[in-house]
């Protein structure tokens, strides 16, 4: 009963601030366009590309390109939902109208987690498409083995990405503070840790190192990433629930 | 009936609110007084379940918050009118918080009708005024009909005509049986809306008695009497026959005599005895603002000083003279200067004028704890100073007991022709 009443509110919510359409539509926009623009530009200098590049060249992922960029804006919706109810101090009233403070949470989660996966869902599939649409006679079928795995997990992981910081956001409690850690980290030191030798097997273990696993269909050559696209994804998952339960444990615990 | 009992919250080692203990009862409005950062706020957020107690419990109708069924439903609460998400419209913004207590849609029209926001419902309340998110945050309290209704100082912000409807619909919800507990730091509003009063200061309470009760008990009747100016003998004899007769007698800074202790035909009959002719003789009784800032005195944790403008004053030009405040323009803490002379006052009108202003209900004539060590509470007095300085002690001869506003402070009077505004007010409640 009390679950359904927040879950219609924070449809509400939700759906009558800007933000909601600003944040998701750039993640349609931005994953889509970067992945087009970089299928098209591989597609034109395959030929110069190394053999061993080649060999191992993923079309499905190389579609996906955009996501590295357009996971940000999710991460901005992510934390916007939960960090505007402390920024604003709307979380007083909310909490005064729900004392279950797990409700209200998880209620407010459910409510842009599913919004996020419907979003995640179609950006991921139309940007399959366009980008095999852009890279012409080297394109994947949806059809092929592994990539309607890897397309519906694309989707999976944008809505991850996004619960994440909702976790994240719900401990911190302030959206600027948020975004501070979380924007520069995926962003930039989650690559770096990924790609400098020393840190690299501690790097794979980060959440979006680890779920971006499941866009992958062909498996770089010397590949030795001790999970599989499942497992990766598997890893993400815990990264969330971890965010999340931290989250609700701050929620309840601190003074509103 | 909101409870609580030996209500305590630190947080880390300042203590906010400290072993409160009261009872808001159904059917009156109860005002909830204190300076600011009293504690006031921090005991409502209690009451909310929103902040946890270090020590002791806080109940609604026997119930904690957090474990009252259907809360919203129960209590409506104004906490903190700008907590509001400025870009969500104003109805969505009740609509959602309707649906988070399963209260119907059309409910949100009604209450935006009761507070006046119908032609602006669908605006994003980033635009609105204080006094419109005022009136946002009042709609939300009414939202669910409840018997029980918090509201965390609702007239900050409204103009007069909100402020007149915020009264009449505190009285009218309690005159309904409804609880309403209301805080605030404007002990002039309270007076007229509230019938029951909670003080606390510094965390602590300092009274709970209804409004009638606390005026009497902390304020004294006095009278003020005046003698012929020009006849200072008369003064010095009055006083002494009034304190004979059992009477407290204060000298005034403007030659008035202020007399507690007896009444107002004891005071006639005296002087009559004495031989003295009496220029004025009035009733006096401390407002309620004189009780409230008495009793917080010390309990005040923000009191601002006089601005001394140390390096930003400009000599003035040779003969020029200094600027003179207007009385009545509201300078923070406007204070008249003391007479500078015999015979010269500056303002008032003592001469052949004996009534002094009336000392309406707000228009106190003293305010205690204004002027601590005799120092000028006031900018422009303290510029004045140099001007005067040779006739300044010269005034002290006039009084027979010199500096008058040295003494204690609780009664120390500023000459009551002068509008007072007050300088421990707090400075949003002007």
């Amino acid at each position: 009963m009390a679950a359904t009443q927040v879950l219609r509110s924070e449809w509400t919510k939700i759906r009558s601030v800007a933000s909601t359409v600003w944040t998701l539509g750039l993640a349609v926009v931005v994953t889509i366009a970067l992945g087009m623009l970089i299928s098209a530009l591989t597609k034109s200098q395959f030929s110069d590309m190394s053999r061993r590049d080649q060999l191992s060249f993923d079309p499905t992922f190389i579609s996906f390109a955009g996501t590295s960029l357009g996971q940000l804006a999710m991460i901005v919706f992510g934390v916007l939902v939960v960090g505007n109810e402390y920024s604003s101090g709307m979380i007083r009233t909310s909490l005064a109208a729900v004392p279950r403070r797990g409700t209200f949470l998880f209620g407010k989660v459910a409510v842009a987690t599913a919004l996020a996966l419907v979003v995640g869902m179609v950006t991921s599939f139309a940007t399959f498409f366009l980008g095999q649409a852009m890279l012409g006679d080297l394109r994947a079928s949806i059809g092929d083995p592994g990539v309607l795995r890897a397309v519906f997990g694309g989707g999976l992981y944008m809505t991850l990405i996004a619960m994440f910081s909702m976790g994240v956001a719900a401990m911190l409690r302030s959206p600027m503070l948020s975004l501070g850690i979380l924007m520069p980290f995926f962003f930039l030191i989650s690559n770096i840790l990924g790609n400098v030798p020393a840190t690299r097997k501690v790097g794979r273990f980060l959440p979006d190192q680890a779920g971006s696993r499941i866009m992958q269909v062909v498996t770089p050559v010397d590949d030795n990433v001790p999970y599989g696209p499942w497992g990766g994804l598997g890893i993400m998952a815990l990264w969330v629930i971890a965010a999340l339960v931290g989250g609700y444990a701050v929620l309840r615990h601190r003074d509103a | 009936m909101i409870e609580a009992v030996g209500l305590t919250k630190r947080y880390g080692d300042k203590t906010a609110v400290y072993n409160l203990s009261f009872q808001v009862r159904p059917g009156a409005v109860t005002g909830f007084l204190g300076p600011n950062g009293s504690g006031k706020s921090t005991t409502m957020r209690m009451i909310l379940g929103l902040d946890n107690p270090t020590a002791g419990h806080v109940t609604i109708g026997g119930h904690p918050y957090r474990k009252l069924p259907n809360a919203a439903r129960q209590v409506g609460a104004l906490l903190d009118a700008k907590a509001v998400h400025g870009g969500r419209a104003a109805r969505n913004h009740l609509l959602s918080l309707a649906q988070l207590s399963g209260i119907p849609a059309r409910r949100v029209d009604e209450v935006l009708g009761v507070v006046g926001l119908q032609d602006v419902a669908r605006r994003r309340s980033k635009g609105f005024s204080l006094g419109m998110g005022q009136r946002l945050g009042i709609a939300a309290a009414l939202l669910g009909d409840p018997q029980v209704l918090l509201f965390d100082e609702p007239v900050n912000g409204l103009d007069p005509e909100g402020i007149h409807w915020v009264r009449n619909l505190m009285k009218a919800l309690a005159a309904e049986g409804r609880t309403v507990f209301v805080s605030s730091h404007l002990m002039s509003e309270m007076a007229l809306t509230a019938d029951h009063l909670i003080v606390i200061g510094r965390g602590q309470l300092l009274a709970d008695m209804s409004v009638t009760e606390f005026i009497s008990a902390n304020s004294a009747d006095f009278a003020r009497v005046r003698t012929p100016d020009s006849e200072p003998q008369l003064r010095e004899k009055l006083t002494s026959a009034l304190t004979e007769a059992g009477g407290h007698v204060l000298p005034e800074q403007d030659g008035a005599l202020r007399v507690t202790g007896l009444p107002l035909p004891r005071i006639s009959d005296i002087a009559h005895g004495a031989d003295v002719r009496l220029w004025e003789l009035s009733p006096h009784q401390a407002s309620l603002e004189e009780a409230y800032m008495r009793m917080t005195q010390g309990a005040v944790d923000y009191r601002s000083t006089a601005d001394q403008k140390a390096g930003l004053q400009q000599p003035l030009p040779p003969g020029a003279q200094p600027p003179m405040p207007v009385p009545g323009q509201g300078q923070p803490g406007w204070y008249a200067p003391p007479p500078p002379q015999q015979g010269g006052q500056p303002f008032a009108a003592p001469q052949g004028a004996p009534g002094q202003a009336p000392a309406g209900p707000y228009g106190a004539p003293a305010a205690p704890g204004t002027v601590p060590g005799g120092q000028p509470a006031n900018p422009y007095a303290a510029q004045q100073a140099p001007q005067h300085l040779p006739q300044a002690p010269a005034a002290a001869p006039q009084t027979p007991q010199p500096p008058a506003a040295a003494a204690p402070p609780a009664t120390a009077p500023a000459p009551a022709s002068a509008p007072v505004t007050d300088p421990t007010k707090p400075e949003d409640a002007r």
